[in-house]
């Protein structure tokens, strides 16, 4: 939609320019680039926050709640904080520039996201499903792969397409920690600005427009997005 | 299902890698910024390490002070503009049906999640010249010739209520929807309109929400980085653009990490004072 | 021995005093109801009996063997939940077979005891169906069948037909009974709801503050409460003071009942009369002398109540036997010791 108030509009309507995203190396290894940072932090900030979430719905350990505030400031301060911050331990550590660096930090910046569904998710189980498994004879280990991770699926799933989304399009902290060594695609699109308007970087707008919107639209078919937002009861009321 | 404190190191397990991970990766490099902070800058090199306050001196000067007053105003009216619009937004959002909300939640999201580059790009498209909104004004004959609506203090503004006021819904949604529809009901029954309702009964009944939404926005707007850069003019800038720039373009880290541990404090001090604030506006 | 032994279980959260010194042997293939007010410690009895939770002290034991520590997951129960916890993401025929399957049973065998307690419920071809699109009596009918699945040697039931209305619940209530002693399994119901643990214990135990304040069967309790508690928790009735006056007559009211006695060296007592002996008589011609202030016709039954020296009491009657009162009229109340129920406390 907003492509098509481009201050250069391209003469006709073409999809060639779409094209150009794919075609283009500059842009295509920026596009790859984005993609894979984001497929892999999001399976990292996942990975940080089902552990965490679970032992918090399944011990009492009052202490254990200093981890979860860990887990959501990162998300919480102006993220030029966190950006910072990783900027000087990985100038620091020596490992100033390695892309593995961006996946590290866009996890710790994004398990903010499915920290916070997994532990709507742990709520919203019903402890008595728990303890009726444990009566027919589960063990912990049994009753957590036959009945929570069934039960936990949507909210992991809904809290890595948040983060995958969020890290598609985070700019600072990419910037910061890998940004001379690695484009992603906010990076290319904002060092391209400098050299004015292309129609490329409209579609690759609306590309980003199109695919939040397409991700999210699936969280909603399978998950409960009101729900997930906050919403207590799933009826809509 | 019985609920119990970890005993064995068994129990403590699933724990390790979380907290390892946001100790390693989250405290460590907190708490590196911190020390940082306090080191002595090389010329051309990184920073060498000392204990020195010169980082902290050096923002005491009325050019940063300005910077910072400017960044919390910003900040502050762009957590107003949000809250205004979207309260009512999102009480009306609420009380939609289950297929609007999601579709509205849907599109909220996509907002929410794009990038301050592509939010900036398409605001300063919106706003330039050559083919910016203005030039709809002028085909309709409400202006005379197209011009450039950017650069400016309003520009920003408005990139960066665009910007945030997907969050502020979001940060509100919960609430709303808790809220209890025979509230505004017995309102009605009593004889209230139902706008009057609204402020008599929903307004007040979510203080508390209301509150703790503008502390969340404020502090949303204060790490807005890019958009001042691209919307706005070199006095527009915000604190976040400073450090970004001292710590990339100058390669003054400890000038920079001094900075973003003032942010913080002020942060966290400026949401300390609300909360208290709201707690003695309670008490009375 | 065999069958459930409870010997002096107490339960505290934190300084609360959930179940208090309980002692209660139950016998192998009896069906108890265990009743009482909310917050009476029964439901925290019967997750202390399946090992949700753990006693604070005194010890568990199941046909002779000590299981107070023994894991929910080894004690081979079978138990339904009040909001019965039928697994959503499971169908119908894969929540009663998940017993079997967490054991490691056989397709073959799981599928043939699955069709077994489907027809036994009477839900035959319902195997595939996803729980959510069954009504409340299925939904209860599969929780039942899920617990029964590996024929477990206690049976427990929290609150389990709470959710469904009363007609349904009626109905359940006697297949439930009619299930169990086809089964003869020790079973151990919860409920605060008098009509469903008559229907179907063969023993009462009535619970008050965490204490079992007696247990016996039905028709017991009904007749011989042993104290005022259990006969006001259990049907209706009337509870008056009997006292002993100067010249050792047993009184009511200030009225002799010759025939009455009361416990050895006690002056006063509590007597529980149920409402359907008390008969109404032409005034004078009873002990006892009231003003009739209201009656209740419910079709079935007729209640009148009489205001008897500034206390209400109750008599209920059949249409039959309905007495020709109204409101205002002074009515006799006759009072025979065979009708007065004599209570501890």
């Amino acid at each position: 939609m907003r492509s098509r108030r481009s201050p250069s509009p391209p003469q006709g309507f073409s999809t060639s320019w779409y094209g150009e995203i794919f075609l283009n190396p500059e842009w295509r290894s920026a596009l790859f680039a984005s993609v894979t940072l984001a497929l892999l932090s999001a399976a990292l900030a996942v990975a940080i926050a089902l552990p965490l979430a679970w032992f918090l719905w399944r011990r009492v350990a009052p202490w254990a709640n200093i981890f979860q505030l860990l887990g959501v400031a990162p998300f919480t301060l102006p993220p030029v904080i966190t950006a910072l911050g990783l900027l000087t331990f990985w100038a620091t550590a020596g490992f100033y520039g390695q892309p593995w660096t961006a996946v590290v930090s866009h996890a710790i910046f994004f398990v903010t996201l499915p920290l916070v569904t997994l532990s709507l998710g742990f709520t919203s189980i019903d402890r008595s499903l728990v303890e009726a498994a444990s009566t027919m004879g589960a063990d912990d280990r049994t009753i957590f792969r036959t009945i929570v991770l069934p039960l936990i699926l949507p909210y992991i799933v809904s809290g890595y397409a948040f983060a995958f989304v969020l890290s598609l399009n985070e700019y600072i902290v990419a910037y910061m920690t890998v940004g001379f060594t690695m484009e992603t695609l906010p990076i290319k699109i904002f060092n391209a600005l400098r050299y004015g308007y292309t129609p490329t970087m409209a579609s690759v707008t609306v590309l980003f427009v199109v695919t939040a919107a397409v991700i999210f639209s699936l969280v909603a078919r399978f998950g409960d997005l009101p729900k997930l937002l906050g919403a207590m009861s799933s009826d809509g009321k | 299902m019985r609920r119990e404190p970890p005993r064995t190191l068994a129990d403590y397990l699933p724990l390790f890698f979380p907290a390892g991970m946001l100790t390693i990766f989250f405290v460590v490099p907190f708490g590196t910024m911190i020390a940082v902070s306090f080191f002595q800058r090389q010329q051309g090199g990184f920073y060498t390490p000392a204990f020195v306050y010169d980082n902290y001196a050096r923002f005491l000067s009325a050019f940063f002070g300005g910077v910072l007053g400017f960044s919390l105003m910003l900040a502050i009216t762009v957590a107003l503009c949000c809250v205004v619009l979207a309260l009512p937004f999102t009480y009306l959002l609420t009380r939609m049906s289950r297929r609007v909300q999601v579709v509205w939640l849907v599109a909220l999201l996509s907002v929410l999640s794009l990038s301050e580059v592509i939010i900036g790009f398409a605001w300063s498209t919106l706003f330039s010249r050559t083919a910016g909104i203005t030039n709809i004004l002028v085909a309709l004959g409400l202006m005379g010739e197209a011009k450039a609506l950017t650069p400016s203090f309003a520009a920003v503004l408005t990139g960066m209520v665009y910007q945030a006021f997907p969050y502020t819904v979001l940060v509100l949604f919960p609430a709303l929807v808790r809220l209890d529809p025979t509230l505004t009901e017995a309102a009605r029954t009593l004889g209230a309109s139902p706008l009057r309702a609204f402020f008599t009964v929903v307004v007040p009944a979510l203080r508390n929400t209301i509150t703790a939404t503008l502390i969340m926005v404020f502090i949303f707007a204060l790490g807005s980085y890019l958009l001042p850069q691209l919307l706005g003019r070199p006095q527009h800038w915000t604190l976040s653009v400073l450090i970004t720039d001292q710590a990339i373009y100058q390669s003054n880290m400890p000038f920079a990490a001094a900075m973003a541990v003032f942010l913080v404090l002020v942060t966290l001090g400026l949401v300390a004072l609300t909360v208290l604030a709201g707690r003695r506006g309670e008490a009375a | 021995m065999s069958g459930l032994a409870l010997q002096n279980v107490v339960k505290e959260f934190g300084s609360f005093r959930a179940v208090n010194d309980v002692d209660l042997t139950v016998p192998h293939g009896t069906f108890v109801c265990m009743l009482g007010p909310s917050g009476c410690g029964k439901t925290t009895l019967l997750r202390m009996i399946a090992g949700l939770d753990l006693p604070t002290s005194g010890a568990i034991g199941l046909d002779g063997e000590d299981i107070t520590r023994v894991p929910t997951h080894k004690r081979n129960l079978g138990m339904v939940f009040q909001s019965l916890a039928l697994f959503p993401h499971l169908t119908v025929g894969e929540n009663i077979a998940y017993p079997l399957r967490i054991r490691g049973a056989p397709k073959e065998d799981q599928r043939k005891r699955v069709d077994e307690l489907l027809s036994m419920i009477h839900l035959s071809g319902y195997a595939d169906r996803p729980v959510s699109k069954l009504s409340g009596g299925q939904r209860q009918r599969v929780a039942i069948a899920r617990a029964l699945a590996i024929s477990p040697k206690l049976f427990l039931l929290d609150e389990p037909l709470s959710a469904l209305d009363a007609k349904l619940r009626e109905a359940m209530q006697v297949e439930l009974r009619q299930l169990q002693q086809k089964l003869g399994i020790t079973t151990i119901v919860v409920t605060h709801d008098q009509r469903e643990a008559m229907t179907m214990a063969d023993t009462v135990v009535v619970m008050n503050g965490g204490e079992i304040r007696q247990a016996a069967s039905p028709i017991e309790i009904y007749r011989r409460p042993a104290d005022s508690f259990v006969a006001d928790f259990i049907g209706q009735t009337n509870l008056v003071e009997a006292e002993t006056d100067r010249s050792g007559r047993v009184t009511v009211f200030g009225q002799p009942v010759p025939g009455l006695d009361l416990p050895a060296g006690a002056a006063k007592a509590m007597l529980s009369i149920r409402p359907e002996d008390v008969h109404l008589t032409a005034p004078g011609a009873g002990a006892l002398t009231g003003t009739v202030t209201f009656v209740r016709d419910l079709g079935g039954t007729i209640e009148t109540f009489v205001d008897v020296a500034g206390r209400q009491i109750v008599a209920v009657s059949t249409p039959r036997a309905r007495p020709e009162v109204t409101v205002g009229q002074q009515v006799g109340i006759g009072l025979t010791p065979d009708v007065c129920v004599v209570l501890a406390k």
